[in-house]
């Protein structure tokens, strides 16, 4: 017998490169293989365990078929009968138990983790609720405590357990930040006896403060590969300026024209401060998110297609939002308004900042 | 009833004789015409698929169109090229393998197949009437619903699905009947070759799963066509309920795909090891096993859906369960190679290659039994190519592993060897370079099913490794129909055993098979008849019936046109043309009756044809 | 195929089994009621899942089911089940005449309570519960429908095998296809006790 403590040792060095050549892969603030949060790294933790039985499988039954190929291929006018065999009781016990016992020992964590991972933050004081709400092809965020609603960027304390509940506003979506947390379906539901219906919890954490990037997993239309999102986390204080900045009333831009043109346009579908409508993303803070629409990315030293200065990236948005987003229920612009209006309006929205970070 | 023998031999030929053939093989043939022809249409959508995924922010097709392609793609892979062509296998061989002279419904046979035919031609239709199907082959509600998909697409799904999930029904049932009744004397259930044991478990599962489906899809087509509130969440209905009664149906649809497959390398491993079935006893356990859990773990699909933590952990333990039954069959044909002696045929080099693939879907999937981790994986380009290891890997190998072993006796020539080991090598080589780099590129968060993906987030260099992996994919295929041709021109012909190591019946009768099948019903004697036989010294079977006439049943053309009828009807509700819809099920009804009404005697082939050769094969 | 032919009156004991290819037909319809049992098992849980969806302003199952009604239609089912045993009966006693008889005594309570549901679904229509009303009314004229299809189904097709034996006879190529027939009318007839329970009676208790 081949021994076989000593062939697991010369594994083991090859499972630890495995395992760095994964945690070295992809970016800090998408990968689900370098996890920035608790909850993702309880499901790496999870990950890397079942990736380690399996790659242990993998092996024997590559090693198996290596040896027999080349052990056992037929030599040129090799015309002999080998013997019949029907099989063999003891070897056939052997790969029915050893299997079952490599699942036990993925299965128990496994179980643990489901548990765990479904605890309900909901009515913890210290947990920051938030409503999400998913619609084609943008995610509402509300948080019930703060009576805040916002649109596109989740902003959170870093260092506290956010308690998630989510819905779908029409189609099926489902709410995924790689880095922190695992997904979860947001399901259309009628509002039944409890209000609640089909809505789906989680939570996660984020202990560094850094922008996370969000996605919707779920095929929900057209635009589904561009429902991007991002989660900000914050330190406390930070967290407590951009409570207060959301409260705070946003002036209507001086200029008549613009205004007329914002008034009779943009509020009857968007909210900007306490005035206009609840339908559609809320733009008072636009102008500090970091993506226009979740897939154009603000930034000043633009390098790809879909960056820009945030008024670049607002303008290409009002004239043809279906350029950016196909399928994007907002209609374009580019005909019913004056280039000056866009320009204005752009100019306008890309102001509407809040500074709250310290 | 007396009067059979009178009939006179009503023989057509050319196109007539196909369309109105209800000969078994012949029927394998069109199987593996029209799903090999749809597997085309398939895999050039994958190839467009990818051409869009080269680089990031490519604009090769719309996001509508790759929505389209995508749920096309899917839908046209699993429903009409993979089960058609498994269909092809299970009709050329299985009642040579049990020793039948047919199936137990011939004409039933040929209605399956017309009826995927036109189901399958009416989802292609799509196309060309303003839009495919686009919300994914799982047709999601309400994306797929009426309130969000507002063109026709969606009602080809429901309607293209239903009627050629009909003739997949009837392909269940009829290949039960024939292994339960129609076996040859002297074979038990437990002498019963390994590839005839996985299309009867697998005829079972399509029996219990299909009808799920077509529930599903009539709540959806009602829905849609009539108003329906099933899955409408303005007026209570429930969009999880679709989830459930998709996946009832088709986490077993899985197991129908690659149950046939594990069958086909069970037959090819032991033929060119020329070494009995390793654990045979196991293997037909480990194959039941598998199909009975089948239908206990659909909601590991659903793991996110919000099912709840106890229906999350049972199902992630039920699921792992599969690996136990799995990981038997994987050792029992890596030790029915040990000690044998191993020819590396190209129908041999896909069974060779199958095992350590399919091992490696195998465990992934085992990966994605893990609830929790699950969270990650889920609509991630993991799970794209977890399913493809197990379907193109699994399955996809494991049929042009049989059609290579089989060909011959199909057709009667053999395939050309070099260019078999080309097709094996090619597609092989890209296969894993499709597929193996997705796994990372699902870990390093790229969703499934998106119609691009940004520059700057890493996916790149990935995704155009992906894509050269899959044109060699498709060169391996055109290497496959350049072999078909070249062997159809000037292909060597096959003798009744032309492997020399054949175990199973099939072997026993000329190739390509007399339409009769067996002369004189062969006398079985142990589990690998022909083996046996050969190693007691004996050049054929022992006959166990004295030569006489044999009953053939007629053909017909009415399931030609029961399939047309229904075809016209799908199209007629569609459009809300009742009229044409009626025209449509008055054909169907008809053809029924005049079925019902009309006795087919058959006819029979006299024992003198069978010694002059006057029949033709 | 068996090549020796029975004249009616002397067929065997049990006619459908008496070929292969009868013995194939019957095997084949059992399994194929193992579907529909799929079939309808799916139905009923689409039905479960959906009949407290009854929304507002509708009627309930409660204020809808009328028991007489269906107690009515349920007993004439039953009571059909009987005649077709019968008929099976004197099929396998080789007595032609008495079997089309309780065939047609089938066909006509099929009749009856076919009668009986569509003048059940006039009604509720008219109560303002028609297919598009909810959930829980679509899933229940989808299920129920489905049934009533079945029974109607079941009528035709019994109906022409009584044309078929008057012209052709009670032979081996006849006796499997009233076998079935007669299978085919105890599995409606079993869904429908499944109807009575989950629907009616349930709907008029929760």
């Amino acid at each position: 017998m081949m021994n076989r403590w000593n062939v697991g040792k010369r594994l083991l060095p090859l499972f630890a490169g495995i395992m760095l050549l994964l945690s070295a892969c992809g970016r800090a603030d998408l990968s689900t293989l370098n996890p920035q949060g608790p909850v993702a790294e309880e499901q790496y933790g999870l990950m890397k365990l079942a990736i380690s039985i399996m790659i242990f499988v993998v092996i024997v039954v590559f090693a198996i078929s290596l040896y027999v190929i080349v052990r056992f291929r037929r030599r040129p006018g090799d015309n002999k009968i080998p013997v019949q065999v029907e099989g063999n009781h003891k070897l056939e016990i052997i790969w029915t138990v050893i299997p079952l016992i490599l699942l036990v020992i993925l299965a128990v964590p496994t179980v643990n983790s489901v548990f765990g991972l479904a605890k309900d933050y909901s009515k913890d004081k210290d947990a920051i609720k938030v409503e999400v709400t998913s619609h084609q092809f943008w995610w509402e965020f509300y948080y019930p405590e703060y009576d805040i609603r916002t649109a596109q960027e989740l902003v959170i304390p870093t260092g506290k357990k956010i308690a998630i509940s989510a819905k779908s506003g029409d189609v099926m979506h489902a709410f995924w930040i790689p880095s922190l947390a695992g997904k979860i379906d947001t399901n259309p539901g009628a509002a039944d006896a409890n209000g609640t219906a089909n809505t789906n919890k989680m939570y996660f954490e984020a202990p560094k403060a850094g922008v996370y990037l969000g996605k919707c997993a779920e095929l929900c239309g057209p635009s589904h590969a561009l429902m991007d999102f991002k989660v900000k986390a914050v330190d406390e204080a930070s967290f407590e300026n951009w409570k207060t900045a959301q409260k705070a009333p946003v002036a209507l831009p001086s200029d008549p024209a613009i205004k007329d043109a914002i008034v009779s346009n943009c509020l009857s579908c968007h909210a900007i401060g306490d005035q206009g409508g609840l339908s559609f993303p809320n733009l008072s803070d636009i102008g500090s998110r970091s993506t226009v629409g979740g897939i154009l990315v603000n930034t000043n030293d633009a390098k790809y297609k879909n960056e820009g200065t945030t008024e670049e990236n607002l303008k290409r948005w009002i004239e043809d939002p279906n350029a950016v987003k196909p399928g994007a229920l907002m209609p374009a612009f580019k005909d019913e308004l004056s280039e000056q209006e866009i320009d204005g309006i752009a100019k306008y929205l890309a102001g509407l900042k809040i500074d709250y970070e310290k | 009833m007396a009067h059979a023998h009178a009939h006179t031999v009503k023989r057509r030929t050319g196109l007539m004789d196909w369309l109105t053939t209800v000969d078994h093989k012949k029927i394998g043939i069109l199987y593996l015409l029209a799903g090999g022809l749809f597997f085309l249409v398939g895999g050039l959508e994958a190839i467009m698929i990818r051409i869009q995924l080269w680089k990031p922010l490519n604009d090769f097709v719309s996001a509508d169109t790759y929505n389209e392609l995508l749920t096309m793609h899917g839908t046209t892979m699993i429903f009409l090229a993979a089960m058609p062509m498994l269909f092809a296998l299970m009709n050329a061989v299985i009642p040579l393998q049990i020793g039948a002279r047919d199936v137990a419904f011939p004409f039933l046979n040929s209605l399956g197949f017309w009826t995927f035919f036109f189901g399958g031609v009416l989802l292609n239709v799509s196309w060309f009437t303003g839009g495919a199907p686009d919300a994914g082959w799982t047709s999601y509600v309400p994306l797929a619903s009426p309130a969000y998909n507002t063109d026709y697409g969606v009602d080809y799904y429901v309607i293209g699905l239903q009627i050629a999930g009909i003739g997949t029904l009837i392909g269940g049932i009829n290949f039960l009947v024939t292994i339960i009744n129609m076996r040859a004397p002297g074979m038990t259930f437990m002498r019963m070759p390994m590839f005839t044991w996985a299309i009867f478990v697998t005829s079972a599962l399509i029996l219990f799963a299909f009808p799920a489906l077509t529930v599903g899809l009539v709540a959806l087509m009602f829905d849609r066509l009539f108003e329906a509130n099933f899955f409408n969440v303005a007026n209570g209905g429930n969009t999880v309920l679709w989830e459930h009664i998709f996946w009832i149906f088709g986490h077993p649809e899985v197991y129908i795909l690659i149950l046939p497959a594990f069958g086909v390398i069970s037959e090819v491993i032991s033929t060119f090891s020329r070494k009995r079935l390793f654990g045979y006893s196991s293997m037909v356990f480990a194959t039941v096993l598998i199909g009975f859990l089948g239908f206990m773990v659909w909601a590991h699909h659903m793991f996110t859906a919000g099912l709840g933590p106890v229906a999350n952990a049972l199902f992630s333990i039920a699921t792992m369960l599969i690996a136990v039954p799995t990981g038997i069959k994987i050792f029992n044909w890596l030790f029915t190679m040990w000690g044998g002696s191993i020819k590396f045929t190209s129908a041999n080099l896909f069974a060779v290659g199958f095992v350590p693939t399919f091992v490696m879907g195998g465990v992934t999937g085992v990966m994605l039994a893990a609830a929790p981790a699950d969270f990650q994986y889920h609509d991630s380009y993991f799970v794209v190519a977890h399913f493809h290891y197990v379907i193109v890997g699994g399955l996809i190998l494991g049929i042009f592993s049989g059609l290579h072993y089989w060909w011959p006796k199909m057709f009667g020539k053999m395939l050309n060897e070099f260019l078999g080991k080309l097709t094996f090598w090619t597609f092989f080589i890209g296969f894993h370079m499709t597929f193996l780099i997705q796994h990372f590129l699902g870990l390093m968060g790229m969703p499934r099913r998106i119609y691009t993906y940004l520059d700057g987030l890493g996916f790149n260099e990935m995704n155009l490794i992906s894509t050269i992996g899959a044109f060699l994919m498709g060169l391996g295929t055109i290497f496959f129909i350049i072999n078909i041709i070249v062997t159809a021109v000037s292909g060597q012909k096959a003798s009744n055993d032309p492997w020399e190591d054949g175990r199973t019946l099939e072997w026993t009768i000329p190739s390509p098979a007399p339409e009769y099948n067996f002369k004189q019903t062969p006398l079985v004697r142990g589990y690998d008849a022909f083996w046996k036989e050969k190693m007691d010294g004996n050049k054929e079977m022992t006959p166990a019936e004295p030569i006489g006439p044999i009953h053939m049943p007629s053909p017909s053309i009415l399931p030609l046109f029961m399939a047309i009828g229904l075809f016209i009807a799908g199209l007629g509700f569609m459009y809300h043309k009742y009229y044409i819809g009626g025209a449509g099920l008055a054909i169907l009804f008809l053809c029924m009756l005049i079925r019902s009404l009309k006795d087919d005697h058959g006819f029979h082939i006299e024992p003198e044809e069978l010694q002059d050769k006057g029949v033709k094969a | 195929m068996s090549a020796h032919t029975h004249a009616d009156g002397h067929l065997p004991h049990e006619p459908e089994k008496a070929t292969l290819e009868g013995r194939n037909k019957v095997l084949g319809f059992w399994l194929f009621l193992g579907g529909e049992t799929v079939l309808f098992g799916t139905l009923f849980s689409a039905f479960l899942a959906l009949r407290d969806k009854v929304g507002e302003g509708n009627p309930t199952a409660n204020e809808l089911f009328n028991l007489s009604t269906v107690a009515i239609a349920t007993f004439i089912l039953l009571t059909s089940s009987l005649t077709s045993v019968f008929a099976i009966q004197a099929m396998h006693a080789g007595k032609k005449a008495a079997m089309l008889w309780w065939l047609a005594i089938t066909v006509l309570f099929g009749l009856g309570f076919l009668g009986l549901e569509i003048y059940e679904f006039y009604e509720y229509v008219h109560e303002g519960h028609g297919f598009t009303t909810s959930a829980f009314s679509s899933s229940f004229y989808t299920l129920v429908g489905f049934h009533g299809g079945h029974v109607a189904f079941g009528v035709i097709w019994i109906s022409l095998l009584i044309g078929q034996v008057l012209k052709k006879g009670l032979n081996v190529v006849t006796a499997p296809k009233i076998y079935v027939a007669g299978m085919y009318w105890h599995f409606i007839d079993v869904v429908w006790v499944f109807i009575f329970t989950v629907v009616y009676l349930m709907g008029k208790v929760g």
